[in-house]
């Protein structure tokens, strides 16, 4: 059904008690949009400008204080949904994805749903990234920290990163830790590499590679490529992905006797 | 200047094995090499990966993990824990430019008293002919008003 009907319907049914989907924003931009009464639902809207993993404010206590909601969403967002469920952030019943068809939404009432849904989907980084990703694996080492030192050297620390991610939803961060101080607040070459390695460490086997950090950064610098390659090594050393299931266990958390490795002496 | 460049080495080590390992490598009166400031914490389990991030700002040139070996862990399975996020942040290290041949990893039980003269003879070795780490060394001067 198609997206605004099928909202009206569970508006009006009560079945939830608001939709978390995108309307028009303005310059031709999309922007996250809570419908909470049926005669609003013509304002949404679904299309390739509709970027934002709107799991993000699932975690959010006034939208967990909402009750049901339903959410508008594509293959990441489906993704980052079951690692909230995996890591018992949000109850498979207070949240209904509407997985994302064109403009078609199918209702996905139950993990499993979601679960057999995205095994459809193929899983692939945009080629964009891979190329970046390629390029920065064929430098030395000097060349990947001169790249990294240039990139760093244009944060301002204004957390958008962590903000827009649907996973750091902590709510004492590290970065806000004072006591003891585990990064310098200025953003300084030496405060900045800092964040952005706790970042990626943080999200490492639990990043669903929306790429939305680096869509937030202000200043373009590619901070997604930190979590993906975080979360690719979790991946290729562990065999497990985040956002495949609702009953994940934290890849870092975890372990088996027989994890290979190279490097321990 | 003169003075030939010596190598600051943190060691970070359990308590149960590499500690005790240390520790019988003194009782065995093994000479090694001085260059090496050993920090026990209880378990590798506990060595959060910032703590090799911030010894590195403090001018550490080189850094030894070390604790028990695979099934000697004192709480069981503190050392395959920590194994698993060696695994991913050397990578991560490595992705962000940072010198992991700086970082040694190892397992040195209690009763390795001579192994653990032998690593840290060797990773002062080959952190002597690294040079200092001049890159980490300059970025932390940014954090100093």
């Amino acid at each position: 059904m198609d997206l605004r009907a099928k909202s009206r319907e569970l508006l009006e049914s009560g079945a939830v008690k608001a939709v978390i989907g995108f309307k028009d924003g303005t310059m031709g931009a999309r922007r996250p949009v809570f419908v909470r009464q049926a005669d609003k639902a013509a304002a949404l809207v679904f299309d390739e400008g509709c970027r934002q993993n709107l799991a993000a404010y699932l975690t959010r206590n006034e939208v967990q204080k909402m009750g049901r909601v339903a959410v508008a969403a594509g293959p990441d967002t489906l993704r980052a949904i079951l690692q909230l469920m995996a890591e018992r952030q949000i109850k498979e019943g207070d949240v209904l994805p509407l997985a994302m068809e064109g403009t078609e939404a199918v209702e996905l009432p139950t993990a499993q749903a979601v679960e057999e849904h995205l095994a459809l989907k193929a899983k692939e980084l945009p080629a964009a990234d891979r190329e970046l990703l390629a390029r920065l694996d064929a430098m030395t080492r000097e060349e990947r920290w001169a790249f990294w030192q240039g990139e760093l050297a244009r944060c301002v620390k204004c957390y958008a990163c962590r903000n827009s991610c649907p996973m750091c939803y902590c709510g004492h961060c590290t970065m806000d830790c004072n006591r003891p101080q585990w990064v310098p607040v200025p953003s300084h070459a030496l405060g900045n590499l800092e964040y952005h390695m706790v970042r990626a460490m943080h999200l490492a086997g639990r990043c669903v590679e929306c790429g939305d950090c680096g869509r937030a950064c202000p200043v373009g610098i590619p901070v997604h490529l930190l979590t993906f390659h975080a979360e690719e090594s979790v991946h290729r050393q562990f065999g497990q992905r985040a956002g495949a299931s609702s009953r994940l266990d934290y890849a870092l958390s975890t372990f088996r006797p027989d994890d290979k490795e190279t490097f321990i002496r | 200047m003169t003075d030939a460049f010596e190598p600051k080495i943190t060691a970070f080590v359990c308590n149960w094995c590499t500690y005790a390992g240390a520790d019988l490598t003194g009782t065995s009166r093994i000479k090694y090499q001085s260059n090496v400031r050993v920090l026990r914490l209880p378990c590798t389990g506990r060595i959060d990966f910032m703590l090799l991030a911030k010894a590195f700002a403090r001018g550490a040139d080189g850094i030894i993990v070390s604790g028990c070996h695979p099934n000697d862990c004192h709480y069981t399975s503190g050392n395959y824990h920590a194994r698993r996020r060696w695994m991913v942040y050397r990578d991560l290290m490595d992705f962000m430019g940072i010198d992991t041949r700086r970082v040694t990893f190892s397992w040195v039980s209690a009763a390795e008293g001579a192994r653990w003269a032998e690593l840290v003879n060797e990773v002062t070795t080959s952190v002597r002919n690294l040079g200092p780490y001049a890159e980490y060394k300059e970025l932390a001067l940014a954090g100093v008003e």
